[in-house]
């Protein structure tokens, strides 16, 4: 199925869970926090949380920064 | 005096610096490594961004800068709504690492001085989700006050634009804000060099956060060292009271004793 991932759209496998992209993606997930359809989903509910076709899917972490070179947010919404 | 009893403390959080870094604009993450060591902070800003799906190979900041050593502030850099900050720093929280963060909304990309109105709407949401919001707040006692009252421990008024290095452009209104307030004054922002951050400390500012000064530096290595000991005599020097100024002289020999008396 496709799903927009980070504003990208990207083929992940069906009925796939938050969990289950994170290692899909090869993501650590103790440092990572997950938006589905614009509402957060909480850590202990990454397991049983399932992605749907279609679902915008933002997965952030801490990266550098925090002054001129953050301008071009990529946190559009 | 022993600076190590000398201790910030924000909403229960133990600061053993009082100089805080951002981690923006180095030329990699050896060198934002090496500054930040050198300028001896516990504190380091971090901005919250979309992780890199393509390439998973590269480096993460934290694989550099260890959050079991230092304190993870994360800033909503870059959010230029109240509900854009919002949602980065709900996200920022979620992450796990922390409750902190730097509330920035931005209202002007020219000058990026702070959107007073939509950061007093965000300070109000996040406080209630029970985040400790420190926010990036014009050099205004009137909004510390009004920031404080929606119950931020601390506040962070900008000493000039961002990434300017100008220093601290009203000392009267920083002055102002540590008589309006009782909570600890970060000063953010526009700091030049490490006299900057001494005349923060002079003026009795709890710390100072600056970024740009460090990474920007010919040497950052050797500008976060000297920011370190700037820090270190601006609080000696506030903390041992200075003499008042005087139009006139004062001599400091005594005059007993002169030949020819």
């Amino acid at each position: 199925m496709i799903i927009t991932l980070n504003g990208e759209k990207k083929t992940v496998p069906d009925g796939i869970t938050v969990v289950g992209l994170l290692e899909f993606l090869k993501v650590q997930q103790e440092r990572v926090a997950v938006e589905l359809n614009l509402e957060i989903v909480k850590k202990d509910k990454f397991g049983t949380t399932a992605i749907k076709e279609d679902d915008n899917l933002e997965v952030v972490s801490f990266m550098q920064g925090g002054f001129l070179h953050t301008l071009k947010s990529n946190m559009k919404s | 005096m022993n600076m190590t009893d000398d201790k910030l403390v924000i909403a229960g959080i133990e600061f053993t610096s009082r100089l805080w870094v951002g981690t923006g604009k180095y030329k990699d993450f050896a060198e934002t490594k090496k500054a930040i060591e050198a300028s001896g902070t516990d504190v380091v800003t971090v901005s919250v961004r979309r992780i890199n799906i393509i390439d998973r190979s590269k480096e993460n900041l934290l694989d550099y800068i260890d959050p079991r050593k230092y304190k993870i502030l994360p800033n909503t850099a870059g959010c230029y709504t109240a509900k854009d900050a919002i949602r980065t720093a709900m996200l920022a929280a979620e992450a796990g690492i922390t409750k902190l963060v730097k509330l920035e909304v931005i209202g002007d990309e020219k000058t990026l001085f702070p959107d007073n109105e939509a950061l007093l709407e965000a300070t109000k949401v996040l406080v209630k989700e029970g985040l400790i919001v420190l926010p990036y707040v014009s050099d205004d006692p009137i909004m510390a006050r009004k920031l404080v009252d929606l119950g931020c421990p601390a506040v962070m008024p900008l000493a000039a634009p961002i990434g300017s290095g100008l220093g601290i452009r009203n000392p009267y209104n920083i002055r102002i804000i540590m008589e309006t307030v009782k909570v600890p004054i970060v000063v953010d922002a526009g700091v030049g060099t490490a006299s900057d951050v001494a005349l923060a400390m002079e003026l009795g500012c709890d710390a100072v956060l600056l970024n740009t000064a460090i990474a920007g530096a010919k040497d950052p290595i050797a500008m976060a060292e000297a920011m370190k000991y700037g820090v270190l005599a601006g609080r000696l020097a506030y903390k041992a009271g200075r003499i008042p100024k005087k139009l006139y002289a004062t001599a400091s020999s005594p005059l007993d004793g002169m030949i020819g008396s």
